[in-house]
This record gives structure tokens, sequence and C-alpha cells, in this order.
């Protein structure tokens, strides 16, 4: 029986292992963290509909008690060792899995934002990311880290991505629209806060994702300022005060914000990054792997044998990651028959 | 995702930068506008340098100008910039020094624009070459470093405290005194890997004041540019803009009641001292309680203030916003009388 390695138990690693088990394949899904579940875990609704994100995790689980699948969690792949025909997959903890195929689904992280200095996260109170956010919407409250119901609120766009200060000159895509989301939650459930967002442009790629935009303005109130912040300040009482321009009436700006949300890009994972100056696998100038080409070969490496799938590759929604998935494992499916 | 929960706070990433600063034999390169302003402050980092901490300098006469306030004013040439800088690092060549300090935040601007154009485009350097050699028959090499003089007092900012006999306190309350750092915006706003602790929270000023037992105040206007910007302040149609800089800075730090302003700026220090005199005399605003306003000083003035030289000597009298208030806080002895007598000479109002 073939054997199927999958590196990451994120939304994407999940759908490849429960394609790859539907079609009675054994499969070794190795997680680095204790849970299944990767990034998705830290959200609470997905844009565009507001889907419930625990229930799309949720739908996976069942998968956890198949039978032909092996689940380590808390281990950390630490080398692939492609040097025989079955490649061998070695945990830090010294186990080694052999494999006949590997899916890399590895994910990515959130940008640092303390790498943004002028924006004071992680030196001021009431400078959170969106991440932080989240876990407010998943506890229905939203209280400033300094304790009070927010009556402004600034969302700033785009930080760590096209951002050639901190050398990621790519946009992260869902930004935008995860801001909107986040927008419209915060009005949800404080219906009286005055909401700012700072963007470049938006990019509202998705079919929904403009209707989205419009409905933030129409119906929630939502304030759009198109410029890029310069820096953001604390002020005596806790208050940020934000410096912008306005680069649509071609003004600066100054307001304070009882807090404002940094809108944290996609970055390629840690796994992806050790692989720069590998030779086995090729890693682009962003650090996402790179798939052989990004039209028709957008789930296969330049190894044999070696699939990648979801945020792996560069930044992906939800939906685009499983669809994604599902490429890969029918790729796998193939590699696997021919062999 | 972990590195965007908040594991650890209070955490500036700049602030793990070490920037290499040259710990002796320093090639000495005065302002053009210090002396005239605040005449004792560049003595001052002298007689640190060579009393205080028995460290070694050239201080040479034939230096003349970095060309800053023409080339800000866009009256000189870059060229002309590039074959005077080149020249003055050809003078420390000859007095075989190679660790270039800087007294002016503008110079240093200047020279490491000049050091990180000819890194850029070498046919810029090349150019420099040939012109210094048709213009004064000179050669040059570049130094082997490049510092200003507020780095080398944050270098030794702790061995100077060890020497001091005041202390950035409050000698009636025992409370640390509030400071403002400002820094200039040339030291690095536009080259964050030149200074202390990068462009955002630079720390070359604000970790002088902790060793020497002051509290430092962030405020939100704190990396606000002086409003001197040159243009803004020699084209006299434009020179509220000037003042208007200054004041948002004043409007912003006042509700902390800073005890004083530290500087290492020529132009910064000269503004955000006489503005607050033109505020007060135009609207009446004094941004202190005790109808004062807030002193600035140079960091090498502080440094000395703390360390015991005369006041006298340190030429405070020279400042517009009266630096008596802060001494009589931290308890220095001397001559008020004499103090008063050369400031009422001085200072106008």
């Amino acid at each position: 029986m073939k054997k199927i390695v999958v590196i990451g138990a994120g939304i994407a690693g999940l759908e490849v292992s429960k394609q790859l088990l539907q079609a009675n394949l054994p499969v070794t899904l190795i997680e680095q963290s204790s849970k299944i579940g990767g990034n998705i875990k830290n959200y609470a609704y997905l844009f565009p509909d507001f889907y419930n994100a625990e229930d799309l995790l949720n739908s996976y689980q069942y998968i956890i008690t198949d039978p032909n699948l092996q689940l380590l969690l808390n281990a950390h792949v630490s080398k692939i060792d492609f040097s025989k025909k079955i490649y061998n997959v070695i945990t830090k903890d010294g186990i080694t899995i052999p494999a006949d195929a590997i899916v890399i689904a590895t994910g990515y992280n959130t940008f640092d934002a303390r790498l943004k200095e002028e924006f004071g996260y992680g030196i001021y109170d009431n400078v959170i990311t969106s991440v932080e956010l989240e876990q407010m919407f998943k506890k229905q409250e939203i209280i400033t880290p300094s304790g009070k119901v927010p009556e402004r609120i600034g969302f700033i766009h785009c930080v760590g991505s096209r951002d050639a200060k901190v050398s990621n000159t790519y946009c992260s895509r869902l930004c935008c629209i995860t801001a909107i989301k986040q927008a419209i939650e915060t009005k949800k459930l404080l219906p009286l806060v005055e909401i700012f967002c700072f963007y470049i442009d938006l990019r509202m790629y998705g079919l929904l994702f403009e209707d989205l935009y419009l409905s933030a303005q129409r119906d929630y109130n939502i304030q759009f300022v198109r410029g890029r912040l310069s820096e953001a300040s604390e002020m005596i009482d806790k208050k940020i005060q934000i410096k912008a321009e306005d680069t649509l009436i071609g003004r600066p700006l100054q307001m304070s914000a009882d807090m404002i949300v940094l809108m944290v890009g996609m970055e390629a994972s840690d796994f992806s990054k050790q692989f720069k100056y590998h030779n086995d696998l090729n890693v682009n100038e962003h650090g996402f792997f790179d798939p052989i080409n990004p039209h028709n070969l957008r789930n296969l490496t330049a190894k044999e044998g070696v699939f990648l799938a979801g945020t792996s590759i560069g930044p992906m929604s939800v939906g685009e990651t499983i669809d994604h998935a599902r490429g890969t494992a029918l790729s796998v499916l193939s590699y696997i028959k021919s062999n | 995702m972990d590195a965007n929960i908040k594991v650890s706070i209070n955490r500036i990433y700049w602030s793990e930068y070490i920037k290499e600063i040259p710990r002796d034999n320093y090639f000495f390169f005065r302002s053009c506008i210090r002396q005239t302003f605040f005449p004792g402050a560049e003595q001052m980092f002298l007689n640190i340098l060579s009393k205080n901490l028995n460290l070694n300098y050239k201080d040479d006469p034939d230096l003349t100008t970095c060309t800053g306030i023409g080339y800000h004013s866009d009256i000189i040439p870059l060229e002309t910039v590039h074959t005077m800088v080149a020249r003055h690092f050809s003078l420390m060549n000859e007095s075989g020094y190679s660790n270039f300090v800087i007294s002016c935040v503008t110079t240093f601007g200047v020279m490491t624009e000049a050091l990180n154009m000819w890194h850029e485009f070498p046919e810029t350097l090349e150019k420099t070459i040939e012109n210094l050699y048709k213009t004064t028959k000179r050669t040059f090499e570049l130094p082997k470093t490049i510092a200003h003089a507020s780095d080398i007092i944050y270098l030794y900012r702790d061995e100077i405290a060890k020497q001091c006999i005041y202390k950035l306190i409050n000698k009636k309350t025992g409370q640390p005194l509030k400071g403002v750092d400002h820094v200039g915006c040339h030291y690095a706003k536009i080259f964050p890997q030149h200074g202390v602790g990068g462009a955002e929270f630079p720390k070359v000023l604000s970790e002088m004041i902790k060793s020497w037992g002051g509290e430092v105040i962030d405020y939100p206007a704190r990396r606000h540019c002086c409003g001197f910007g040159f243009r803004q302040y020699f084209i006299k149609e434009t020179r509220g803009y000037s003042l208007t800089h200054s004041q948002v800075k004043f409007e912003s730090m006042e509700p902390y009641q800073p005890d004083f302003i530290i500087t290492n700026c020529p132009g910064c220090n000269m503004f955000m001292d006489r503005w607050q005199y033109v505020i007060q005399e135009t609207t009446g605003k004094v941004y202190s309680v005790d109808g004062n306003g807030i002193p600035v000083l140079t960091y090498e003035e502080v440094a000395a203030i703390l360390l015991g030289y005369d006041p006298i000597e340190i030429g405070l009298f020279m400042h517009q916003t009266d630096v008596l208030p802060l001494l009589e806080k931290i308890g220095v002895e001397f001559d008020k009388d004499r103090y008063l007598s050369l400031r009422s000479q001085c200072i106008k109002k």
C-alpha cells in the first residue's frame, strides 16, 4: 500500500487528507500544533457570507477517527530526506515516516505587526491586529485592551503587504475583504461605533466582495479613507492618534481613535522559508513554495511525488484553499495510480 | 499566527539594532550655526571628551561647511556638496584619523547621504574624486566609521552618569524629572541604520535621560519635525509653517508637563527654544504651569550641567526659554546673579 504524508493539518491539509481517505489511501497527517485547523481556528466568521468558521472546521473532525489516518500532533518536521525513491519525513522527535508521496500544506504566517514600529503594535495598548479582533468576535464582545467600549475604531489596511519597507511587495489579497467583514461585524455588535478604514486601494476580487463593500458604506455607514497611515501614537488618555493622508482630497489628516486594528497580511510559513536555499524544492522571492507553473501545474513541485496545497503557494481564501487542496488530492491520486 | 499574539509587550525591534560607534580618536566636524545659537554646547562636548572621558579628538580649523543649509534650500548643486564632503574626508585622512564625528544632525544627514549615494551609484564617487582633484589636487578615502556626536555621549552615558554630581531628579520632591526627547529628522529618518534605535523610536537621547535619572515622556507628536525645514523658515512668506509645526509639538507634549526638552540638532534646539517665546508673545500661551515655558537643551548641555560645569560657562543664559527653573529643580549651585545679569544683556524681551 502506498503511503502518503501530508504536512500541515490546516484546511488545506485536512481537505487533501479527506479526499485521499475517501479513496482508501492511508494518510499520515503531521501537525505542529496540538490541534487541527491551522489558521482557521483564529477566525469567528468567514467572508463574504459570515459563515461560521467553527462549523467549517467541525466538518473535518470525522476524519480523525478514520482508521486509515495516522494523525501526529505537536510534531515538527525537521527534514525531508529525498535521497531514496521512497522519501523519509523526519520529525524533530526523531520519528521517521516513509512516504511515496508528500503533500506540503503548511499554510501561512500572519505578518508580525511589530515590524511596522510606526504603527505601535506591541508598544501601545490599543493597537491590535485583525487576528486579535477575531478573538473578540468569538467572545461577542469588543472592548479595547485598555478596557473601554470603543466609540471610534480605525482599520488599517495593507499592514505588511505591498510594503517594500518590510520586504513584502506582494498583495495579500484577503485583507481588504477581511477588513470590510470585520468592520461590519463590529458595527453589528456596536451599532454606534464610528469606523474608518484606511486603504491604498480596495481589491474586491471575489464575486460578492464588491456587494459587501457597498453594503458596508450604505447599510453600516463605514467610512473609507484612501490613504496610508504614516504613524500612530498614543495619547495621554490611551487613545491612538492617527496621521495619514487622504489622497482623494490631497490633504493630510489627523484624528484619534479608541483603538486601531492592523489588517495583517499573509506571509510564507516558517516551513517554506527554510527551503529558500534548498535545491530540492523551489521557493520564490516571497518565501512561498513555487509550483511548476501557476496555471495548470499549480499543485506540483519540480520534485517528483511532492505536491503543494493551499496557502503554501501564496495567499488564498478558505474557499480557494479547499478548491486547490482538492486539485492536489487529484494530482496525488493520479501519481499514485501511475506508479 | 503565533507571532501576532502579544507575547512580548513593549518590544521594539530597532532597539536591538547595534550601531557601530567608535570608542576613541575622533575627527570632529563642527556645526556652522551651533556656536552662534548656543555657544557653549559644542565646547562642552569637547570638554567632556577630553576632561571627563579622557578621549582623543582632532578639531581641525581648516574644515568649512557641509553645505547642508544651502543644499536643503536648493541653492547648491549636488556635485558641489559631494566635493565639499570629499574635501572634509581628505582633511581627516591627512590628520591620520578615520572616525568622523559630526556635531550637527544636518551635516550627519548630508554625509550619510553622500556615502550612501557613492555606494549605490559608484559613478558619482568617481565624479567626486575627479572634481576634488581638479579643484584642490586632493585625494580622499572614506571614513571607517561615521557617527553623530550624540552617539558618542550615548555610548558613554553610563560612564558620564558615574561622574555626575547632579541627577535629573527634582531635588525638592525626589521625583525623576520628566524629559521629552526630540531627535533631529536627519539623524535617523533618512537612514534608520545610522541612528541608535532606528527612526521610529530612536533611543539615542531617551537612554541618556534614563541613565541620568530622568523619566522619558512619549507623546503623540514625538516624531514630528520641529518645523525648521530650511526652506520653510528661510523664506519669510512660509515661515508660519515652521512655527505651526513647533506649535503642534508643544500642544502635544503639554498635557504631560515635561520639565525639559533635550535635542541633538542645532535647528531643533533653536526653534523649539525660540518659537515658545514667539507663541507666548503672540498668543499668550505658555506650555508650562510655572509660566516659564519648557527649557530646551542640547544633550551636551544636559550632560555638562549634571557633571557640574558652571551653567554660565555652558552658556545657558543664551537660551530664550529660561533654563533657570530647571537648574533650580535639579539643585545646581552657581552664581545666579551673574547668570541673570548676563541673561538680561543677551535676551531682550
